[in-house]
């Protein structure tokens, strides 16, 4: 539980959205990474320790570089926290919706 | 897959808004929350007591099948316009959750469609997060569904 809540504080940041976002299209070293913020590229390094600590990156050395990977699995795992809500939501309206129905016919 | 009800959860706010699209004209939607007997059908509660107007009040109860109380809600109604909107509060009775202020717009789209939207706003973020007992996605919406893309392709 703990894990899971830390990646929500992960997701929560603007600018670690805006990094998961840029590396979800390409994997890239952190030098590249933070050259595409004005941000410190000390403080881009620490957005990078959280999304790797809560595995929605991961790093993999090349060579002498380290890239950093969109973990697509675990953000699938964070999408589907909002799935039961609203699935909740969903069939209770649905049944509200066939109910209705019923009472449309009756007209 | 079709998802006809949407969550808009923005970042760091304690309110989020529920939309959903009916196959139903409007009057049919409004009575769908008006009417106990109705509400009782698709809710599966019992409606103990609902008073549609303002400073009225409401009571719904679910029982589990053994015939103990499960589950009781409560508010107060502040604002009815029939077919256009319902503002009221929300308790869960014996739940930490805190009380909700809830803001339900009605919405004609065509003759046969309607529309709902409803804005929960609870006392704080935190108390967002309990009610949904599940870490919600604060934010997500905004990187959701590109991100979501990018997953499918990796599945």
């Amino acid at each position: 539980m703990n894990l899971r809540r830390d990646v929500f504080q992960a997701i929560a940041d603007p600018t670690r959205r805006a990094i998961l976002l840029l590396v979800a299209t390409q994997s890239m070293t952190a030098g590249v990474i933070a050259a595409n913020f004005d941000t410190a590229r000390p403080t881009v390094s620490k957005h990078l320790q959280i999304l790797t600590e809560c595995e929605l990156l991961q790093q993999e050395q090349n060579g002498r570089e380290i890239y950093y990977h969109f973990n697509a699995k675990k953000m699938k795992e964070v999408a589907d926290f909002i799935e039961p809500f609203r699935k909740m939501w969903d069939d209770r309206f649905n049944k509200l919706e066939d109910v209705m129905k019923k009472y449309k016919s009756k007209k | 897959m079709e998802r006809k009800t949407k969550i808009q959860a923005e970042d760091g706010r304690q309110d989020l808004v529920i939309t959903r699209e009916f196959d139903l004209p409007l009057d049919l939607l409004f009575r769908a929350y008006t009417e106990p007997g109705i509400i009782e059908q698709w809710m599966g509660t019992k409606v103990l007591k609902l008073e549609n107007r303002p400073h009225g009040g409401y009571q719904f109860e679910t029982s589990d099948g053994k015939g103990n109380v499960a589950f009781r809600a409560n508010g107060a109604i502040h604002e009815f316009v029939p077919e256009k909107k319902i503002t009221r509060t929300f308790e869960m009775e014996n739940a930490p959750l805190g009380i909700q202020l809830e803001f339900l717009e009605f919405e004609p789209l065509s003759e046969d469609t309607s529309k709902l939207i409803m804005q929960i706003v609870y006392r704080s973020a935190k108390h967002r997060e309990e009610q949904l007992k599940l870490p919600f996605s604060y934010g997500i919406n905004m990187a959701h569904d590109r991100l979501e893309e990018v997953a499918g392709k990796l599945k």
